[in-house]
């Protein structure tokens, strides 16, 4: 088994906020994340799929199919956006980098299960070079 | 839904690899200029991996504020800028990166402000790195 990694940058705006709590609990809580002006990220996504080599391409999956996949599934709906308006899956969940994580998987898993031949294996996403979230697929 | 929240910490810290069951032979064939006796220094970086269930109010596994806290406390507060050596961890322990990153594995692991630790990953020097994994 082969694990296989494809990078993507992007670069979208968030802010973290809770509507069932109050401003002063949403501010200790989430700190200056809270700013309902939002703030922005240069993120790093991680795209790890898993299978064997192809005998005659020796290929897991084709690396330009993996590009074009994260950008038609991911990067044309978040790069350059402001996640919590324009991206449907954080209208009302918070955009961490754990959601994050978890959101670019279900983007991604169905175009790469379709193809065949390999599987997804995780997600991860850098907010910055320091933090960062992963997701493996798990309930 | 489980996810993992990773974080990246760095400090600086002075060793030398020496093994009290080898002779001075011994350790200057097994460690070479690592054995040094003056010692040498690192720029060591910790990541820390954190698994858990995402919280449905906040979003996440951890907080980051309290996890800085603690991997601080545990971590990055004892060896930042001392010599490993002197670490009552490291009196009959080589203080290599391996032996480093098991300490600080077993020093995080149950002192977590929430979620589980998947593995402490420490990189020596950009070309070498060490992970160790929850057994």
């Amino acid at each position: 088994m082969i694990f296989l990694t494809r990078r993507a940058t992007f670069s979208a705006s968030h802010y973290y906020w809770n509507p069932a709590w109050s401003a002063e609990e949403n501010e200790r809580v989430f700190g200056r994340c809270s700013n309902r002006n939002g703030h922005g990220h240069n993120y790093t996504l991680e795209v790890t799929v898993a299978g064997v080599p192809d005998p005659v391409t020796g290929f897991v999956v084709d690396l330009k199919w993996l590009k074009d996949v994260i950008e038609n599934e991911v990067m044309s709906a978040w790069d350059h956006r402001h996640l919590n308006l324009e991206a449907p899956e954080f209208a009302h969940v918070n955009p961490t980098t754990e959601n994050i994580a978890i959101a670019a998987w279900k983007r991604l898993e169905h175009a790469v299960t379709r193809q065949g031949g390999a599987r997804l294996s995780s997600v991860r996403v850098y907010e910055t070079p320091e933090i960062f979230a992963e997701y493996r697929g798990e309930a | 839904m489980k996810a993992y929240f990773g974080r990246r910490y760095m400090l600086s810290a002075s060793h030398r690899l020496h093994s009290e069951s080898l002779s001075a032979e011994e350790n200057r064939a097994a460690y070479g200029k690592c054995n040094n006796p003056h010692g040498h220094g690192h720029n060591y970086v910790i990541e820390v991996l954190v698994g858990g269930p995402v919280a449905a109010e906040t979003g996440m596994v951890v907080d980051l504020v309290a996890l800085d806290a603690a991997v601080h406390r545990q971590v990055v507060d004892r060896f930042d800028h001392t010599n490993l050596n002197l670490d009552p961890l490291f009196e009959h322990l080589a203080p290599t990166t391996e032996n480093l990153c098991k300490a600080a594995f077993e020093l995080l692991k149950d002192a977590l402000p929430g979620g589980e630790l998947e593995y402490v990953r420490v990189e020596e020097t950009e070309n070498n790195f060490f992970q160790c994994y929850r057994a």
